[in-house]
């Protein structure tokens, strides 16, 4: 039998901005190696919480969270971060050095990695995302479509095992949004998307998790759980359209 | 609609926040030009810059005519670099006024004629103001050059050549860095402000204390999360600064060289030297 390695573990996770408002509470989620999944919710359903829980830029009030074996402590967070890449919701907070080739060589650079084998990194991974013309451009010159998938580039120089991203479609057109979709769909690590474009969650996941006020109400495969209308808008989400059809009429 | 109409329509639609970030921006496109200045050591540019800074401040304030000799090294600069020189007084007009007005004062407290201008005696007050004015403007010429030709990042890469705390080039970066992100933010709610406050010029001041509070709270919050995307990409206090072209022979004979020409018009009256060789 395949015993399925755990990438990312949440057990009873309990979280809070501030008290008496728990924004999570008694949490477990598994996210297995090599999955893709999809954090689905409502607004304000703590899908943000658990990337950042994930990422140890929050700290649970209560219970483990633990990343490729390893417990979220002190000594365990830079290992933990360099096993994961996170791609921001807003790409201009993501993109701080003065060009794209400087931005990509910035996580490689910080972990001990020569300037040269960085440079040649960054010609590898712009050829594989078809960017290459944007090495050289300055990062506030660039599209809104460009800036998600410098964004991208600059977490798959990191070479990381697990790849959370926040939102990846918001804000882009359909051409955009299906080179982001396409990107996505070729990546073989562990993916972990929160996102409202059900749509694309439908082509990059196999596995959807709903969410809401803090609970988990759903767990499993993709299309089982997008095409449960009851079950969506029960928890304050609609059907993708590719099954809700136009309502235009 | 042609370039120049989209120019005029660009500046119209831009608020003043969104037409000072995009001036900020200007600077990195000039950074990023192409010209033999540009494609020397940030290192020699900025050591150059130092030593004229230095030398043009420590004219005496009666010497105007080796003080205007001074100019010659901005304009070649310029002329070198395709940089206009009017993109350079429009970018420090806010700061030109200040510096005109050093010394404004001193024409009344120094009285006593130094020259005669045909009839008119120029009393030691008004030379003194004039080579104030001027220090100050050759000075801001030369940093904005340095800036105008040397990207931030290769500045701080070059500062840290020359040994200036770690800290202080990295609070130097971000502080540009954070500039921009406060720009942005402020030029979002100044759009919200007027979209819902039309006809009305400027904050109104009932809204100043909710308009900056939220500007600093929205501020912070950008600035946490660009942060956490350093932290997420393994920063640790010490920041990989661009690489830094290397100081070569010519970068070498490109500051000695202006150094020792500075060190000449300082030193030597050169306008009365050329001027007694033409009068022989």
């Amino acid at each position: 039998m395949m015993i399925e390695k755990k990438m990312i573990q949440l057990d009873k996770v309990s979280f809070s901005y501030e008290p008496g408002r728990p924004i999570l509470q008694d949490l477990s989620l598994h996210i297995h190696k090599g999955e893709s999944v999809g954090l689905i919710g409502a607004n304000g359903a703590g899908k943000s919480t658990i990337l950042k829980l994930m990422l140890g830029l929050l700290t649970a009030q209560s219970g483990t969270v633990r990343v490729d074996g390893l417990d979220m402590n002190k000594e365990n967070i830079a290992t933990i971060r360099r096993k994961l890449g996170f791609v921001l919701q807003n790409s201009d907070n993501q993109l701080f050095m003065p060009t794209v080739e400087e931005d990509m060589m910035f996580a490689p650079l910080n972990y001990g990695m020569d300037r040269e084998e960085a440079e040649k990194k960054v010609d590898r991974v712009l050829e594989q995302l078809n960017l290459t013309d944007l090495k050289y451009r300055h990062n506030h010159r660039i599209s809104g479509g460009e800036k998600r998938m410098a964004a991208i580039a600059t977490i798959l120089m990191m070479e990381p095992e697990a790849i959370l991203m926040d939102e990846p479609s918001a804000a882009l057109d359909p051409c955009n949004r299906r080179i982001v979709i396409d990107t996505i769909r070729g990546m073989d690590q562990t993916r972990l998307i929160t996102s409202h474009d059900l749509d694309m969650i439908l082509e990059t996941c196999e596995r959807v998790i709903l969410l809401d006020k803090g609970q988990i109400v759903a767990d499993g495969r993709t299309e089982e759980i997008l095409k449960d209308r009851e079950l969506l808008e029960a928890h304050r989400m609609e059907l993708p359209f590719c099954f809700a059809g136009p309502r235009y009429r | 609609m042609d370039d120049a109409s989209l120019l005029w329509f660009n500046s119209k639609a831009m608020n003043k926040m969104e037409k000072a970030l995009h001036e900020l921006n200007e600077m990195d496109d000039l950074a990023a030009m192409d010209s033999p200045i540009h494609h020397l050591s940030p290192l020699a540019k900025l050591l150059t810059t130092i030593a004229y800074i230095i030398i043009t401040v420590s004219f005496h304030k009666y010497d105007l005519s080796g003080l205007m000799i001074m100019v010659l090294w901005p304009i070649l600069l310029f002329s070198m670099t395709g940089i206009p020189v009017r993109t350079c007084f429009y970018k420090l007009r806010i700061v030109l006024p200040l510096v005109m007005a050093v010394g404004l004062f001193n024409p009344f407290f120094d009285r006593a004629p130094m020259l005669m201008l045909g009839n008119v005696p120029v009393s030691g007050g008004v030379i003194s103001m004039v080579t104030l004015m001027l220090k100050g403007v050759f000075c801001l010429m030369a940093s904005f050059l340095l800036i105008a030709t040397t990207s931030i990042d290769a500045l701080c890469a070059a500062l840290r050549k020359l040994h200036v705390p770690g800290t202080l080039v990295t609070l130097l970066l971000l502080t540009y860095r954070y500039v921009g992100v406060m720009t942005e933010e402020l030029a979002i709610m100044t759009d919200a402000y007027h979209l819902r406050a039309p006809g009305q010029k400027g904050i109104h001041i009932s809204a100043w204390g909710s308009f900056l509070g939220q500007l600093l709270l929205r501020s912070m919050d950008r600035a946490q999360e660009l942060y956490n995307s350093m932290l997420l990409r393994g920063y640790h206090d010490h920041f990989h600064y661009v690489e830094m072209k290397p100081f070569r022979m010519k970068d070498a004979l490109y500051t000695l060289g202006w150094i020792a020409v500075f060190l000449l018009v300082r030193y030597v009256d050169v306008a009365q030297w050329m001027g007694s060789h033409v009068m022989r």
